[in-house]
């Protein structure tokens, strides 16, 4: 069922200008530039190559061991700081953005991240190759691998992070929890060692009293976490948790701890030296997550006041401090509803989100961990350190919010214009037009900044950078980073790690409109439509048969949206939508004043059929715009039978089939496992969605596959 | 206010200000309504009626409410239940409002066999509705042919009409599109019928060349009917609805013993990718009249126009960046060719020809700043873009029509060679791959050519090279231009010698890159893969004013 509604338009007013593009900015900036004029004394700033001002010596040359968008990023800071830099790029990121920028690229091996961005080997003859002196390992990939710093050091290579004893000593859970007691910063209570069997489990479990945690010792990203509220969930927990840590990590021991209800997850940015100092950079919000997965950040926090900020922002240095810990780092907290918190782990790299702590702070963090790794000293105090405005970051994946809040998504971007025209925005990304969002690696478009003086500023701003990001070719995430930034909850600072689930308890489902919205809509899709029909009627040149446009000011129009959940919410109140803009049909980006009101809105897609996709508010919307008679023609048209999708399992994503557990003949029951895909490095297990009999299987393991093909037939 | 003047002094906008006012958001039940209407406009059955006591007034108003009933309210129904549109509301929604101009509406059919001159089988307009009209205001001549009316049978008459509007459509020159939905000959009328769709042939093939033909199949054709369709430049069909065959289901069964529904022997997806008898297929009536009046867009009105230029919004200067990337680096990868063609032509707006048949070389029509273009691709996404004999057919029917109709092509090329086997051999890959050789030619309109990656051998020659007049030949960087690819070759040139990769990397080294044509002049330019736009732009604008002219001849012979 669909809903119909009817309206008049009336067209008013004469041509427009032309077009004008905006100038846009290619370079992304940090924010603002104000803080901290002092550590600016002697850096090099781009444009002042004098040697008067020359900055302190650190590198000649830095292997950026990374790709994608923290290479770019990384590659940036050695541009400002004149370092020479030197890119690894796996095969088929030959032409990726970090290498294009990086001054040598040197290719290392293959796609899978295993035998390229992880080959240890191919990375070290790139070090040697090159001569560079110091290695930047980004995040991910090396950035916390013991070995490969030790090797870093065996070869006399700077390491551009904290050193093995740091990132041995917090890679541990167990252990990283004994040194944070021991640093007196606040534990979960819990236990402090492995835990043995089932039967330990419950004596502990009972002891801290529930709810209670069981997660890998060498776990990480939610792998072989259960949350057990009584005794039997327990011992069904150890049982599950020890196996997947097995399987996931190699690694089956356990802790428990006590669960925090409904906690956010707040991160303090620390900086040291090689020289005991430490400095705290104030924390992050990391509330907004996925799967464990962050995707809306911001910094500061609404619900720290400065005594915990404080309280936890020394606690984070007594940690550091402890470890000798140099160079950048983050440690984790969950503060409950009391603004109690607790140590959760220490990050001893560079974190995804450290742009926001850079746009409050006005450090430039990556600079700053080149000089503590040259041996510098810090160049700020304590009380150097502001809170100028607010930042947020919104994670901008290539992935299908409506699947789970995002199942990746790939392609190649046949459209992309990052929101650089806007002022306060910072867009940290490694791709470009005509980029390939691949299988092998992490779904990531780029790390969307948005700053202001008050967090409703930085708010606006992040919906306007979002409605103005185009991204065409990949399915992403912006429908739902808009939801979020605009929603209620988050908008008073209510959140908590259980925000996704808790607002959207059945699934992500897009923005709903509303009367004045939908209306909006409808009347921007037939402007956009009209508009698209006196166009067709503008033929130039001296014609042989003269053309005779129709002479129409008023249009009977038909539109259909969605799937009439809204139709009786459609009212007749003969209400006027102005709706003006420039027309331009070629623009991606469709700036429109509806009532009054200037709202970007994006045309995805316009067909002769009538059927135009705008984006609006965030999400793509279908609308088909008909005369008053096609519409009623159209009623006529029998609907097509769509494909019965019972007996047929496509692939939800693309990814590589792991395991294919039928064979054609076998018999399945409902919810039987079919087979398994693997995606960015998630296992997804397939299953039947009724008693059939296999067919054909169309797919063996090992196979490619992509989003929506035929994996096996059922009768 | 300010804006609003500032606008309004402008050029070059469209509009500035929509007001939309919803006037009766409640939702519609559009069959109702649109029963509604044409019951009550007309008598419940005009056909029963006595002439006797009438004025002539009375009597032209009689017939003429009786024609637009066709074969009644109860034949229209089963019409509509079917899923079809009725013959004028399909010309309703193929036209411009209020801009159809019927003839022959009082034309009756004259058999007088088997009861046929009874009254009650005499419909005012017969079988087919006929006449002129505009779509986005440039003027065509549409017959449609009434189910309702002897489920669409060819009359004498029916004939007679189309054959008018044929007529007129020549000494005009305006195109022709035909809305075939017949079950076949008029069989009461016997060989009147046949000389009917002899009569239609005929000026199908005088028209061909002259006024583009098009036809939409949106109900049966079978039989000789099909042979109009066939001769038109483009036949289009819709789904599940539209069928083409020499003879159905029933006599297949009999003569070959082959059970095969309708569907299968002659629906949309067995002509759009078996046979590739059809251009395109629609979801409904109503989508494919939607999508003819976009495609007409494209066309001219005869061979004496001009490709049309259309108001563009796309800047003809516009860089795209996103093909520095496109052309993997391994020779052996694949890649789209449609994201090239969509990238560069005005608003990604690509009205493919044949899309699901001989996916191999893509063909179909897009804009550069406004001005028609015909696009012809390999698709090194399927079969590596090889040449083969359907692929060949169907480039050289497309590059024909263009050449016919002052239309430029545009060639991206980045073919490995024709595709070789028996079953390729056997079937004349010989003979029709000459067809495309043929075609581009003889074409005298601009010719276009990047070569975007692998032109190898015959092929190379084949695609648009500048040896067959090409008007422009460009060469990305990752063009190789070559007499075939770096392996096959060194196996030949370097027969026995014992280190094979090392005269492999020679011959790379030498070949696999645009120099050797560069240096012949066979590309004019290697160019930026992003400045491609803006080059295509600057080269029609040139070229527009091309006149190049082949020998006289009464027709040449291109090798059917």
């Amino acid at each position: 069922m669909t809903t119909s509604c009817c309206f008049t338009l009336f067209i008013c007013g004469g041509p427009l200008p032309p077009f004008q593009l905006q100038t846009v900015s290619l370079e992304p900036f940090f924010l603002p530039r104000t803080a901290l004029k002092k550590s600016r004394r002697c850096v090099g700033d781009k444009n002042t190559k004098s040697v008067f001002c020359l900055p302190p010596q650190t590198f000649d040359k830095i292997l950026i061991a990374n790709r994608g968008e923290i290479a770019c990023r990384v590659i940036k800071t050695c541009q400002k700081m004149g370092i020479k830099s030197v890119a690894v790029h796996s095969d088929v990121d030959a032409s990726a953005v970090h290498v294009k920028m990086a001054d040598e690229a040197v290719c290392v091996g293959p796609a899978p991240t295993s035998k390229s961005y992880l080959n240890m080997d191919a990375i070290m003859d790139a070090i040697r190759s090159t001569g560079a002196q110091a290695v930047h390992p980004g995040y991910g990939f090396l950035s916390e691998n013991k070995e490969f710093a030790k090797r870093l050091a065996a070869e006399g290579v700077t390491f551009i992070g904290p050193d093995t004893h740091a990132i041995m000593a917090m890679g541990d859970k167990i252990e990283s929890k004994l040194i944070a007691k021991a640093a007196k910063v606040n534990t979960i209570p819990g236990f402090d060692g492995v835990v043995e069997t089932a039967d330990d489990a419950v004596k502990i479990a009972q002891q801290i009293g529930y709810p209670v945690m069981i997660k890998a010792s060498a776990g990480g990203g939610g792998k072989g976490m259960r949350i057990a509220w009584n005794d039997e969930e327990t011992r069904e927990g150890f049982r599950f948790s020890s196996q997947e840590a097995a399987s996931s990590f190699g690694d089956d021991r356990l802790l428990i701890e006590k669960y925090i209800d409904n906690p956010r997850h707040i991160e303090i940015q620390v900086l040291a030296d090689k020289h005991g100092n430490a400095l705290w950079l104030n924390e992050r919000e990391c509330s907004i997550q996925r799967r464990n997965q962050k995707v809306v950040e911001e910094a500061p926090s609404t619900f720290l006041d400065s005594v915990t900020r404080r309280a936890m922002g020394e606690q984070a240095v007594q940690l550091a401090k402890a470890v000798q810990y140099s160079s950048a780092g983050t440690v984790e907290f969950l503060v409950d509803s009391k603004k109690n918190f607790y140590f959760l782990e220490m990050n001893t790299r560079l974190q995804v989100e450290h742009p926001i702590t850079e746009c409050i702070t006005g450090l430039d963090l990556v600079e700053q961990m080149i000089r503590v790794a040259k041996g510098y000293k810090l160049l700020h105090k304590q009380e150097d350190i502001p809170i100028n405005g607010w930042a947020i970051e919104s994670r901008v994946y290539a992935e299908d919010p409506y699947k789970s809040f995002g199942l990746p998504s790939i392609g190649r971007l046949s459209q992309y214009q990052e929101p650089l025209n806007l002022s306060n925005v910072r867009v940290d990304s490694g791709i470009q037009e005509g980029s390939d969002i691949s299988i092998y690696y992490d779904p990531m478009i780029s790390k969307l900044v948005t700053y202001g003086a008050t967090r409703a500023e930085a708010l606006s701003k992040m919906e306007d950078a979002l409605d103005n990001y185009v991204i065409r070719g990949v399915t992403h995430n912006i429908p739902l980073l808009r939801e979020i930034i605009t929603h209620p909850r988050f908008i008073s600072g209510d959140i908590s790690t259980n925000f996704l689930p808790e607002v959207y308890p059945d699934g992500f489902k897009g923005h709903q409109l509303e009367v004045g919205n939908r209306r909006e809509l409808l009347a921007s899709a037939a402007a956009l439509y009209i508009t698209a029909q006196l166009r067709s009627q503008k033929v130039l040149g001296n014609l042989r048969v003269s053309s005779t446009p129709v002479e129409c000011t008023h249009w009977e129009l038909c539109a259909e949206l969605g799937e009439g959940l809204y139709s009786m919410e459609v009212e007749v109140d003969g209400g006027k939508v102005e709706v003006s803009g420039q027309w331009n049909l070629a623009s991606t980006l469709l700036p429109l004043t509806i009532n009054g009101t200037d709202r970007m809105l994006q045309c995805l897609s316009r067909d002769a059929s009538g059927q135009i996709v705008l984006q609006y508010l965030g999400t793509s919307f279908k609308v088909r715009v008909l005369s008053k008679l096609a519409a009623e023609l159209n009623s006529y048209m029998p609907e097509k039978v769509a494909e019965d999708t019972s007996s047929i399992l496509r692939s939800p994503m693309p990814g590589s089939v792991v395991a294919v557990s039928v064979k054609p003949g076998d018999t399945v029951a409902e919810g039987q496992e079919i087979c398994v895909i693997e995606a960015m490095k998630m296992q997804n297990s397939l299953t039947a969605a009724k008693q059939a009999k296999v067919k054909k299987v169309h797919c063996k393991p090992g196979e490619t596959v992509g989003e929506g093909d035929l994996l096996v037939e059922l009768e | 206010m300010m804006a609003a003047f500032s606008v309004a002094r402008s050029s070059c906008g469209l509009i500035n200000g929509l007001r939309v006012s919803f006037r009766s958001l409640a939702p519609v039940k559009h069959g109702a309504v649109a029963a509604a209407a044409l019951q009550t406009s007309l008598l419940p059955d005009c056909r029963r009626y006595s002439v006797g006591h009438l004025s002539v007034k009375e009597r032209i108003d009689m017939k003429r409410k009786a024609a637009l009933v066709g074969g009644g309210q109860k034949r229209i129904d089963a019409q509509h239940k079917r899923g079809k549109l009725t013959a004028r509301e399909r010309v309703e929604l193929l036209l411009d409002p209020e801009s159809f101009v019927e003839s022959d509406m009082f034309v009756e059919h004259r058999c007088s066999d088997f009861g046929m001159e009874q009254d009650r089988n005499k419909f005012p307009g017969d079988s087919v509705v006929t006449g002129r009209g505009r779509i986005n205001g440039r003027l065509v001549y549409v017959f449609s042919q009434d189910f309702t009316v002897f489920g669409g049978s060819l009359s004498g008459a029916h004939a007679q009409k189309i054959c008018k509007i044929m007529d007129q459509a020549m000494t005009v020159g305006a195109p022709v599109i035909g809305l075939n939905d017949s079950g076949g000959a008029r069989i009461q009328e016997g060989v009147e019928s046949l000389a009917g769709y002899a009569d239609i042939f005929l000026r199908n093939v005088l028209a061909s060349g002259v006024v583009p033909q098009i036809s939409l199949i949106m109900g049966p054709c079978a039989g000789g009917a099909v042979y109009s369709p066939a001769l038109t430049d483009f036949t289009f069909m819709v789904k599940d609805t539209s069928y083409l065959f020499i003879t159905g289901p029933d006599v297949v069964k009999s003569v070959t013993n082959e059970d095969v529904t309708q569907e299968e022997l002659g629906g949309a997806k067995t002509h759009t990718t078996v046979s590739g008898v059809a251009h395109h297929a629609f979801e409904n009536d109503v989508d494919a009249l939607l999508n003819m009046r976009e495609f007409f867009n494209f066309l001219p009105l005869s061979n004496q126009d001009p490709s049309p230029i259309r108001a563009c919004h796309d800047p003809s200067d516009r860089l795209v960046t996103s093909l520095d990337t496109i052309v993997p680096f391994e020779t052996t990868k694949a890649y789209d060719m449609l994201d090239i063609i969509h990238a560069i032509v005005d608003e990604r707006d690509f009205f493919e020809i044949m899309p699901s048949y001989a996916k191999n070389i893509v063909v179909g029509f897009a804009r550069m700043n406004g001005r028609t273009v015909g696009i012809v691709g390999n698709q090194p996404k399927v079969a590596s873009g090889c040449l083969d004999i359907n692929s060949s057919v169907k480039g050289a029917r497309f590059v024909r029509f263009c050449d016919a109709f002052n239309i430029p092509i545009i060639t991206f090329v980045d073919v490995p060679g024709f595709l070789p086997g028996t079953a390729q051999e056997y079937g004349g890959i010989i003979r029709h791959g000459a067809k495309l050789l043929y075609a581009f030619a003889e074409a005298t309109v601009p010719k276009i050519t990047i070569i975007t990656r692998k032109a190898y051998g015959g092929a190379y020659d084949v695609m648009s090279s500048k040896h067959l007049r090409g008007d422009v030949n460009y060469a990305w960087p990752s063009a190789e231009v070559a007499v075939m690819g770096a392996k096959g070759a060194v196996q030949i040139i370097f027969r026995g010698k014992e280190n094979q990769a090392e005269a492999e990397a020679e011959y790379v080294e030498k070949f696999a890159n645009p120099f050797p044509a560069a240096v012949r002049g066979f590309v004019d330019d290697i160019i930026e893969p992003a400045t491609t736009r803006k080059k295509i732009c600057r080269d029609l604008e040139v070229l527009a004013s091309k006149k190049q002219v082949n020998p006289w001849k009464k027709h040449a012979n291109i090798p059917l």
